[in-house]
């Protein structure tokens, strides 16, 4: 049926092997990749850098500095254990990206195959699947998320499986679409003409058409992804305690809002910066992979 | 028309049954035996075996299944393992809280989303343009329950100027209730104007750029009559039916808000029956959301012809 449109309409962006050269170039040249893109290398540089960096131990209670406000000696402040707030935010970068990328993975390890096949096959096979991602995207994302989450019992595994199923409707219909365009291409016909078997075109000549598109949607979704994560621990289906993630520091500190309201302030702020990175970047890809894009 | 509105119907059935087959499949992989739950502490094996054959267990899956579809088709749900009060009568009683809710979101959303878009677009390239555009991407990047907790941090904290949590229906105290509603209605409408914004500018750019809209210019008329009389109304076809589809994301956007508000509605009912094992409530809330869901979508639809002259002509 309908799922919430993120951004503008990312089905018309098939890139033509000839300019894809001048993409990177575009994509420099876009300012909003390159903000998006420098944010999001700053979240990717925390979460790498978060073991070697002389951070304080993120699990670690300090119950000389339980709930201490943000200072020179911790300028995040200290959580209701008394664990430093920057660390648990550079290590809770970790639990973002990595929900978001298994998420991805998830998402397209399901969604492309069987977007190649409906869409390339056509028939009955496609109604079948159509009316499957239809079932599915009747259902809003945060409700699928949360119904995956009750099967399979809270924990960041399970928060990053039900995300990347709860997304696998999306990115059948996206390649789907794509297949149906790209099929109806002389150089399909022209490879079935001199005797390509089926399932060569498909993954050869096909598949690599549409990826300009999935690569816009896997980054739009990667943003999504990480609200996900944040509001399924922020509801506790998600991390659970004592490993840090932003959703579930959130979920702690709004139980202290009067006490120390800065522990929800860094957090927050985190989730926001980091979705708005991939947001943009998202942006910019689609602009730099969009053939109609002087 | 009329056509066209029951072939969209007849679309919907399949859908319908592939998500009660889905939702049916999900109550069959939830882990661990429910019965075990609902057994008690001292798990009786008689009491586990009578609640068996009241669920048919015991049947083949198909058999299950089909009796089950029986009783949701004639508005049973089931009841909840936890109260075993119907699943039917906890969403009902539920579901006027969030409607609240979403019915002020929407207001906000469309308050706020559908002025900035027309804002934008007739702006298009200046700074009021870019501004839009900014705030519409911050909101659409903003997690809704983090901006819930910073507004009841400076508003209800630190100002002391609204209520922190709660509800009161709109008609017993409608003074208690908007001071309650102003907050959650704001955080959960403030993402969706965002996307009403992006889509109220580019749907008036198209319009702007019709020979309609030129043929107006060239006749002399100035240009808020050119704008609002012809571009506007023809611009807000596309929106009329996204806002349909939209009140369905506000109900499940619910979920968060009414979690951070401590709202008693349908979000928290799911979120407290995860927690509480009730599945037979996970499954239900679960149904009743993809069910008006799809209704929404068929309203969206039937809307859409409604409000399109050409459609509605044929």
């Amino acid at each position: 049926m309908t799922t919430l449109p993120l951004s503008k309409d990312t089905t018309d962006t098939t890139m033509p092997e000839a300019k894809r050269r001048g993409t990177f170039g575009k994509l420099i040249r876009n300012r909003s990749a390159l903000i998006g893109g420098t944010i999001v290398l700053i979240f990717v540089l925390m979460a790498l850098l978060a073991p070697i960096l002389p951070l304080a131990d993120p699990l670690k209670s300090n119950f000389l500095a339980v709930r201490k406000p943000p200072s020179a000696l911790y300028w995040f402040g200290t959580d209701e254990l008394g664990r430093d707030q920057v660390s648990r935010l550079f290590y809770g970068a970790q639990t973002s990206l990595l929900a978001g990328i298994a998420s991805v993975t998830i998402a397209l390890g399901i969604g492309i195959p069987f977007g190649l096949i409906a869409g390339w096959y056509g028939g009955w096979i496609d109604a079948v699947i159509s009316r499957i991602t239809e079932a599915l995207l009747a259902c809003p994302f945060l409700i699928l998320a949360i119904a995956f989450a009750a099967v399979l019992g809270p924990s960041l595994t399970n928060a990053m499986i039900a995300i990347g199923l709860s997304a696998v409707p999306i990115f059948i219909r996206l390649v789907r679409g794509q297949v149906i365009n790209v099929k109806a291409e002389d150089f399909v016909e022209g490879a079935r003409s001199v005797g390509v078997p089926e399932w060569l075109i498909l993954f050869r000549h096909v598949a690599p058409n549409t990826l300009s598109p999935i690569i816009v949607q896997a980054t739009l979704f990667m943003a999504q992804a990480i609200i996900l994560e944040a509001a399924l621990s922020f509801l506790g289906l998600g991390q659970q305690p004592p490993s840090p993630s932003w959703g579930q520091m959130l979920n702690v500190a709004k139980n202290f809002m009067e006490q120390a309201p800065w522990m929800s302030v860094a957090p927050g702020i985190a989730i926001f910066l980091a979705v708005l990175g991939f947001n943009l970047l998202g942006d910019g890809l689609r602009d730099a992979l969009d053939p109609k894009e002087s | 028309m009329l056509s066209l509105i029951g072939r969209r119907i007849l679309i919907a059935i399949p859908t319908l049954f592939l998500v009660s087959l889905f939702v049916f499949a999900l109550q069959r992989a939830l882990p661990g035996d429910p019965f075990l739950v609902i057994a008690g502490e001292e798990r009786d094996p008689e009491v586990i075996a009578r609640l068996r054959e009241i669920y048919r267990m015991d049947d083949p899956i198909v058999v299950q299944f089909f009796a089950w579809l029986g009783q949701v088709v004639q508005g049973d749900f089931g009841r909840s393992l936890r109260t075993g009060e119907p699943v039917l009568h906890l969403i009902l009683q539920k579901l006027p809280v969030t409607f609240q809710l979403a019915t002020a979101s929407i207001i906000v959303a469309i308050g706020i989303g559908v002025p900035m878009g027309i804002i934008a677009a007739r702006r298009k390239g200046t700074v009021t343009d870019y501004t839009a555009s900014a705030l519409a991407l911050s909101g659409l990047s903003i997690p809704n329950f983090w901006l819930g907790i910073m507004l009841i941090l400076v508003v209800s904290v630190q100002w002391k100027l609204l209520p922190a949590s709660g509800y009161e229906p709109i008609f017993k105290d409608p003074v208690g209730a908007i001071q309650r509603l102003i907050m959650p209605a704001f955080v959960l409408g403030g993402g969706l104007s965002a996307v009403l914004m992006r889509h109220t500018r580019s749907a008036m750019l198209e319009v702007m750029r019709s020979d309609y809209v030129r043929t107006a210019r060239a006749k002399g008329l100035d240009e808020n009559t050119v704008v609002n009389r012809h571009a506007l109304r023809n611009a807000l076809v596309p929106i009329i039916t996204l806002s349909t589809l939209l009140f369905g994301e506000l109900l499940a956007g619910a979920v968060l808000t009414e979690q951070v508000f401590t709202i008693p509605g349908f979000g928290k009912l799911i979120v407290d029956a995860v927690f509480n094992r009730d599945y037979g409530v996970v499954q239900g809330v679960v149904l009743c959301t993809a069910i008006g869901f799809i209704l929404l979508n068929l309203m969206a639809d039937v809307l859409y012809v409604l409000v399109n002259p050409r459609l509605r002509a044929g």
